[in-house]
């Protein structure tokens, strides 16, 4: 059992969860992740280490509400408890003074870039952060990027907060401006992923993303995470997370990633409508108590 | 040893009044059994077994061999005839402990062993009739047991106060520690997956092994004080170096299995609607998929399914498949029927069941439609040539057979290779180049202390072979340990003199 030791709520469907994990936090590095199991029916869930505390013996993990098992992680609350948490996960980010790099951070994606851009100042880098949302109350870290970043641009799609445009828009302002970028590090959604490695493939720029496929046990035993990189089969989980964005079939990732598509919406909404049901329930019976 | 274990529990046919020629003519008797109408649309447990009627009327069958030979072919040499005469005395919980002095998963491997190309196989009742129902009646007296909770852990020796680590809690780990613990060693057992088991938790399918009996016998390795510590993945969580150094373990052994699954390397095996075996079982067994929406893991299989290869594990995918509810399950195999790999009873079960089985037939491509789904799979008929090394006959191609089929999902089979993790954290720890870990005759490793057996050093064996290894390697290290212990005493007997 990982006690959550504090949590907060950065935007309606996106929580900060920070876990006792004394072990994690003792090992784990920049770019690796943990799976959480965190009730007895919920699904294994793949998930960055964002930030980590060896002293207290915990990890921060930012989680975002998409199917029903993150929206019931999401709803925890200090104090309780999540059943499983396993790590640290993945290779770590690879860490060199390169000179001058870009971190791009696309929706939740920002927390999982956030630790590498820490590590790539810490190793002496000029750091550029990238942070993309789609609009004002979904830009998240800002603070924490501008403490670890030489400068930090924020871009929403709708123009509520910061340059209106894609990150892909801030990115090629950034590369205009800076002749010698020396590495380009980017998480977020696949198809921004995939637009960040169009952007910098013409400029041959060295790109890496943090793939996130389907992933189930996480230890390189199922093997639901495959990708082909440079044509060759790799396993997300043990090989990867990040790769080479020039050389990874984002197409053939994007497909197998709608896998459970329907599934996961047919869960999410039973279960909301069952919380629905719940809340009803509670104000009838609180009504008929006054009565 | 054996012999005398035999003259004490032998009564001489005072318990069973039959002559060997009598014995001889009762046909085996078969264990009560799901009808496969039913159980293919359920995933409870196919084979019933045996009731005490059935027991006691197969026990009749033994011979009771003055030089059985059955307990030569158990790897880890249960006295069978000795426990087949304790249940013909009605003592079933002395049957079952018998059972228990030789292998400490009794209701496990009375399931799981293919006990046909073992125990039984050499049975001289066999060479004649049928063979002894063995698996059958070690099942027996463990469900006995269970049922009835007579269960008290065996005596431990004194404590050693030497800590050891058993890496994975599959069969192979399970025995090790229950084998140290009843010697006196503190043992841990660290297992990477939230539920300890192993292969026997998420590989094999409830309806060959349900897993509360695997979760009673993991209680009773527990109830020798053996400590199992989940969601720790050695190589990662920690090292096996600090296992040593920082924690005090003095000895290690490594069971973690082969579970890294080996694809065909065709085109296609990217699209949505392909599984490796092992993501199918782990869905459905570990994570109860078969229980979706209950339990929040989906798994998707579609209306034609067609599961790769020829072994137990592609057995129980095919038939895992089955249970889901597709309208044709096919299973394609590159070699003839003789050739499988398979457990007898499990491709009867599967055939029973409504199994295609498609012999010499090799897929050589996986085609999808417009949104990256499987929609059919391209084969090539195959010959038999040549044997191999092993004595299996060559598959070669068939120039210009080339097939398809249509399918909307694809379940690969063909194997495992041993998860580097392990191999690549531990320095000075060698391995073969298909990564398995090289052990002696002994279970030792070229790492001082680090002893191995089971899938990680085999490649791929059976729960039967793990647990032997296991209970080789129990025996090792325990020797090594007493020199430890007895070095240590030197160096303090010398210490206190100077």
């Amino acid at each position: 059992m990982f006690k959550i030791v504090d949590k907060e709520v950065l935007a309606p469907t996106l929580s900060k969860l920070i876990i006792e994990a004394p072990f994690i936090a003792k090992k784990r590095k920049a770019g690796n992740f943990v799976i959480v199991r965190a009730t007895e029916t919920g699904e294994r869930i793949p998930l960055t280490i964002v930030d980590s505390d060896e002293e207290k013996g915990t990890i921060t993990l930012i989680i975002q509400a998409i199917g029903k098992t993150t929206t019931i992680m999401t709803q925890m609350e200090r104090g309780e408890f999540f059943l499983d948490v396993v790590g640290p996960l993945g290779q770590p980010t690879p860490i060199d003074n390169l000179g001058t790099v870009v971190c791009i951070g696309g929706g939740v994606g920002t927390a999982e870039v956030y630790p590498i851009a820490e590590a790539l100042k810490e190793a002496g880098n000029r750091v550029i952060g990238i942070v993309g949302a789609r609009s004002k109350e979904l830009v998240i870290l800002e603070d924490e990027m501008n403490q670890v970043c030489d400068e930090v641009i924020v871009t929403t799609d709708d123009g509520s907060y910061g340059m209106k445009g894609f990150v892909t828009d801030a990115l090629k302002n950034v590369m205009n401006d800076e002749p010698d970028i020396k590495g380009v590090y980017a998480i977020g959604p696949m198809p921004m992923m995939r637009a960040v490695a169009e952007t910098t493939r013409p400029q041959e720029i060295k790109t890496y993303v943090s793939l996130n496929p389907i992933m189930m046990d996480g230890t390189g035993m199922c093997g639901a995470c495959r990708v082909t990189v440079n044509g060759e089969l790799k396993f997300a989980c043990v090989d990867g997370p990040e790769f080479d964005a020039h050389k990874v079939n984002f197409d053939e990732l994007i497909a197998r990633n709608r896998t459970y598509e329907d599934q996961e919406k047919m869960s999410l909404e039973a279960f909301l409508q069952e919380q629905e049901c719940k809340v009803h329930d509670a104000q009838t019976e609180q009504y008929k108590y006054k009565d | 040893m054996r012999k005398q274990n035999n003259t004490n529990t032998k009564t001489n046919g005072k318990v069973n009044p039959l002559k060997p020629s009598e014995r001889m003519k009762i046909p085996r008797h078969l264990p009560i059994e799901q009808g496969a109408e039913i159980r293919i649309s359920n995933f409870e447990e196919v084979s019933q077994g045996f009731n005490f009627e059935l027991a006691l009327e197969e026990a009749k069958r033994c011979l009771e061999c003055k030089n059985p030979v059955c307990v030569d072919g158990c790897p880890v040499n249960i006295d069978i005839p000795g426990f087949i005469q304790l249940l013909l005395e009605k003592d079933y919980q002395a049957a079952i402990e018998k059972v228990r002095e030789s292998n400490y998963l009794p209701a496990i491997c009375g399931r799981v062993c293919p006990q046909e190309n073992l125990c039984e196989i050499v049975c001289l009742l066999g060479k004649k009739r049928e063979p002894v129902a063995i698996g059958k009646l070690e099942r027996f007296v463990a469900d006995y047991e269970m049922a009835h909770g007579k269960f008290t852990p065996p005596q431990k020796a004194e404590p050693k106060n030497q800590k050891v680590a058993v890496i994975g809690s599959g069969p192979g780990g399970l025995t090790v520690a229950a084998e140290l613990a009843q010697r006196g060693y503190d043992v841990t057992i660290y297992e990477a997956l939230h539920e300890p088991g192993g292969v026997l938790i998420f590989g094999i399918p409830e309806f060959r092994l349900p897993k509360h009996i695997v979760k009673e016998e993991v209680e009773r390795v527990k109830a020798l004080g053996v400590e199992i510590k989940t969601n720790v993945i050695v190589g990662r969580t920690i090292t096996i170096d600090e296992l040593f150094d920082e924690l005090g373990y003095e000895s290690v052994y490594l069971g973690t299995g082969a579970g890294s699954p080996n694809f065909l390397n065709i085109p296609g095996e990217n699209l949505s609607g392909v599984y490796s075996a092992s993501e199918l079982l782990t869905r459905v067994n570990l994570m109860k998929a078969y229980k979706f929406p209950e339990y929040d893991t989906p798994l998707k299989i579609g209306k034609r399914v067609a599961v790769i290869g020829g072994g137990d594990v592609a057995m129980d995918a095919v038939r895992t498949s089955k249970r889901i509810g597709p309208e044709h399950t096919i299973l394609l195999y590159r070699r003839s029927r003789e050739e499988m790999p398979a457990r007898v009873e499990e491709v009867h079960h599967a055939e029973e069941e409504g199994i295609e089985f498609q012999m010499l037939t090799n897929p050589v491509a996986i085609h999808g439609d417009e949104n990256g789904w499987v929609k059919s799979i391209e084969c090539q008929k195959m010959k038999l040539g040549e044997p191999d090394e092993k004595g299996r006959r060559r598959p070669i191609p068939i120039e210009g057979s080339n097939f398809t089929i249509d399918v909307d999902t694809v379940v690969v089979a063909i194997g495992q290779s041993p998860n580097p993790v392990i191999q690549q954290t531990t320095p000075g720890l060698e391995t073969t180049k298909w990564g398995t870990i090289i052990v002696d005759e002994k279970g030792a490793t070229s790492r001082e202390g680090i002893y191995a057996g089971g899938d990680i050093a085999r490649g791929g064996a059976t729960v039967i072979q793990a647990v032997a290894d296991g209970k080789r390697a129990a025996v090792s290290i325990h020797e090594y340990l007493t020199q430890v212990r007895e070095e240590n005493k030197k160096k303090a007997e010398q210490v206190a003199e100077s």
